[in-house]
């Protein structure tokens, strides 16, 4: 075996439930995933091939060839396209002489489409050999190719200083901004890390932190939004030997870039919070998932948390609490949006595809290697920390009745001021299309793809639970877009690359849909088609988890409040045209035996 | 009054399905009694002698010539059924959509495990003959379908119930067992 493959094996003990880890540090060991290592590494993990193979295959960022000396992963999602991704596109395919999908002939180069990188108040952006680029333009791509041609190394390629914050610190050195926009109370107001674990914990039993907690009224941030308090409450109940407490950052909901900011700027408010949490519910051991795209951040969480180690908030015996012990480590995701949904996310944390589990038992009974299991996002920890420092009544004052507290929004699309706002629940939509600068707007994509595009008429409704509530993703569409291609049909191609495929609903309604959804911008389209789609809407909540439940939602929703763009697209004299084409469909089979069309 | 007139053709199928339209067995006899039948295998009358009111359509569209007899059926039928799997989403046939139709015609005549005779590798090129889709097409991607009744091959009981439905005007009825597949 390769010396250096035994080393990476050898360095995670051969375990194979950290196959990831495994599989992430061969492939950028090697460029890519060979055959040879995917035998040696079943091998010594004592698995068979195949099931290497399937952790392997369904991960965006591992590969089975070469991707290049050098490779750009290019974002592809909605508003990348809508900030000029088609021109930097072409730039790079001609600066480097191949396509996107392909190397260079020299392998010098190669170059591929990603989904949302979580970049989006600073699109076009790129991860080139690991390090973010933003705000490309075509003579930067330009510029950035020659230069990884001439051998240059990328991060002296930078065309822009560095970002604000801790993005210029030593350990990240990053262009990426912050771009942080309003302050709220709780989670971007002032911190001083330390305060809850080591001055309001040694009064606290686990259970007065679960009441707490509850007296907030907080509920996840996420996107689902399930009361904190119970879920740990739960959790804290349920018999097994071990617990584990694990942080949901795996942020793939397109136009979501909120927790690269809090794991930026408040890493040490996350790892406290989930300390809390290991606390509250009687675990020793967290993880934090985070996604591959965020992996410019990994020596940075690492110093971070090293710090916090010396520091005794994290280790043994916590802020001096005897037998408060909690310790977290980092498990990088390979680019898979489902991986976000909770139990995906433990399949993908315990080496396998991620690929959700059915429900009940949930996480809280058997979760991480099938034992009672904390899973939150980002900001709900950190808002955790202020809960315990200033108790819940205070969050309670904040936000709504139903809706406790602050939420931080990622705004991005057509506005003047695109980033992170920290609001209290209840602002209208109205209210933040005027704080961002937003101005002749057709439309707001609320929650990213699988939450709802509304149109002015829905403007004066609240953000909050029960009525537009929302893990944070706010895209701006202004009118001068064709909302049905520019951003429907980028969603629904979102969906059907992000599928695990194990629905059937799933892995076939979107596309359908799709299609039909191509055919009617094509102006083949018949009314009977748009009632179809909705018809066809409707089998989709049977899918297993909430990716396939909420596939259809671009087109539903769109439908749902702006039919005329679709009327307006079909033919209204024809009730049936299928849009088959008699001479495209025979003109391959043709070609290849050598024959002249000659249909009629 | 004159005979409801019935056709029907199986394109890209295996005959299942018309196989199953004669398993309703001594209904068969009722069934020539209600309706008249014109361009059908089971007549074997190969073109169409007049307009029909009900076609029956088992597989789907695989070459240009399915989708032309489907084209006359939607000519010469007041209303068109999709009979079974195939007609409906093209059913086994379909499985060859994944894969390239290159390669597809390079296995069949050039390069597949049965291929001994072929030796100066000849391709089906003739004039006379239907030219091969891209992919595997569903009745109603071609023309419009105005029911469709599912089965692999669809049950004889279901099929006669339509049929009863359609000829009297009543709701179908469809208890559990005739759409139940497993
Ligand atoms: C397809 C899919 C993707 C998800 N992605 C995320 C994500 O990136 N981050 C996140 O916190 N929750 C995500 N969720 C929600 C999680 O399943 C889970 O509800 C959440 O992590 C729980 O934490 P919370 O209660 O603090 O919100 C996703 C759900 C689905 C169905
Ligand atoms: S709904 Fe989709 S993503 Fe979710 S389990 Fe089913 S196939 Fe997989
Ligand atoms: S549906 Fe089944 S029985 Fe009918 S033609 Fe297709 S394969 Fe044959």
């Amino acid at each position: 075996m390769n010396s250096q493959l035994e080393k990476i094996i050898k360095k995670y003990d051969s375990d194979k439930f950290r196959l990831m880890d495994i599989l992430i540090d061969i492939q950028a060991e090697f460029g890519f995933i060979s055959k040879e290592a995917t035998h040696d590494v079943a091998k010594e993990l004592n698995m068979a091939v195949v099931d290497v193979e399937q952790t392997l295959t369904f991960y965006h960022f591992f590969t089975q060839k070469s991707t290049g000396k050098n490779t750009v992963y290019l974002n592809d999602s909605a508003v990348a396209c809508m900030m000029g991704r088609e021109e930097i596109k072409k730039a790079f395919e001609e600066a480097a002489g191949c396509k996107f999908g392909e190397n260079s002939a020299d392998g010098l180069i190669g170059l591929y489409n990603t989904a949302c990188i979580g970049m989006n108040d600073q699109e076009p952006a790129a991860i080139i050999n690991g390090k973010v680029f933003t705000k490309l333009t075509p003579a930067v791509a330009q510029q950035i190719v020659s230069g990884l041609k001439a051998g240059k190394n990328v991060q002296d390629l930078y065309h822009q200083e560095l970002g604000d914050g801790k993005n210029a610190a030593a350990e990240v050195k990053s262009m990426v901004r912050n771009n942080i926009r309003r302050r709220g109370q709780v989670i971007l107001n002032d911190f001083t890390p330390g305060v809850a674990l080591k001055t309001k914990l040694s009064s606290m039993q686990p259970k007065d932190v679960i009441d707490e907690v509850k007296k907030s009224n907080i509920r996840g941030r996420g996107g689902a939004g399930f009361p904190t308090g119970l879920k740990w409450d739960f959790c804290s109940r349920s018999t097994g030997e071990k617990r584990y407490v694990l942080c949901n950052a795996d942020e793939g909901e397109p136009g979501t870039f909120k927790d690269r900011v809090l794991l930026t700027e408040r890493p040490e408010m996350l790892f406290e919070g989930m300390a809390i949490g290991g606390y509250a519910v009687g675990a020793d051991q967290g993880i934090l998932y985070l996604r591959y795209e965020y992996k410019y951040l990994e020596t940075y969480l690492e110093k971070v948390l090293e710090d916090a180690r010396k520091d005794n908030r994290l280790g043994k015996n916590i802020g001096g609490v005897n037998g408060f012990d909690f310790d977290i480590r980092i498990q990088f995701g390979a680019g898979a949006y489902v991986c976000g949904e909770e139990t995906a996310l433990i399949e993908s944390g315990e080496g396998k595809r991620g690929e959700p589990r059915d429900k009940p038992p949930f996480p809280v009974e058997k979760g991480y290697l099938n034992m009672p299991t904390v899973i939150n996002n980002v900001e709900t920890f950190c808002a955790v920390v202020k809960i315990i420092e200033n108790g819940g009544n205070w969050y309670k004052q904040m936000g709504t009745e139903e809706s406790s507290g602050t939420k931080l929004l990622s705004i991005s699309g057509d506005c003047a001021q695109p980033g992170v706002y920290e609001i209290e629940w209840g602002m209208t939509i109205s209210q933040m299309l005027e704080m961002v600068g937003a101005s002749n707007v057709q439309a707001v994509q609320v929650s990213g793809p699988s939450g709802q595009i509304i149109g002015p008429k829905d403007f004066d409704r609240k953000i909050c639970y029960g009525d537009l509530a929302t893990g944070g993703s706010m895209i701006v569409v202004d009118k001068t877009r064709d909302m049905l291609k520019d951003i429907v049909l980028n969603f629904m191609e979102f969906f059907i690359e992000e599928s695990c495929g194990s629905c059937t609903t799933c892995r076939i309604v979107p596309k359908l849909m799709k299609d039909r959804l191509v055919k009617i911008l094509n102006g083949k389209g018949v009314m009977k088609d748009i009632a179809d789609l909705e018809d066809w809407a409707k089998i989709l909540p049977v899918s297993r988890c909430g990716l396939g439940q909420t596939a259809a939602n671009p087109i539903a929703t769109s439908i749902k409040n702006f039919r005329e763009l679709y009327e307006a697209k079909v033919q209204k004299d024809v009730d049936y045209d299928c849009g088959f084409d008699m001479n495209k469909a025979v003109q391959a089979s043709c070609a290849f035996v050598d024959r002249v069309p000659n249909a009629h | 009054m004159s005979k409801p007139i019935v056709a029907t053709t199986s394109l890209a199928g295996c005959f299942g399905c018309h196989m199953s339209i004669l398993d309703i067995d001594e209904r068969i006899l009722d069934l020539f009694d209600l309706v008249e039948f014109n361009k059908s295998p089971i007549d074997d009358i190969k073109t169409f002698t007049k307009q029909c009111d009900i076609g029956i359509i088992e597989g789907g569209c695989c070459n240009s010539e399915n989708v032309h007899v489907l084209k006359e059926f939607r000519k010469n039928c007041k209303i068109l059924i999709s009979l079974g799997e195939c007609a409906i989403m093209g059913g086994l046939p379909a499985l060859r959509n994944g894969i390239p139709v290159e390669e597809c015609i390079r296995e069949a005549y050039l390069e597949g495990p049965t291929v001994t005779l072929n030796k100066e590798g000849i391709l089906p090129n003739d004039d006379e003959l239907p030219m091969i889709l891209d992919k595997v097409y569903p009745c109603h991607e071609i023309v419009k379908i105005d029911y469709f009744l599912p089965g692999c091959p669809p049950r004889a009981d279901l099929i006669w119930n339509a049929l009863v439905a359609l000829l009297t005007g009543n709701e179908m009825d469809l208890p559990y067992e005739v759409v139940k597949f497993d």
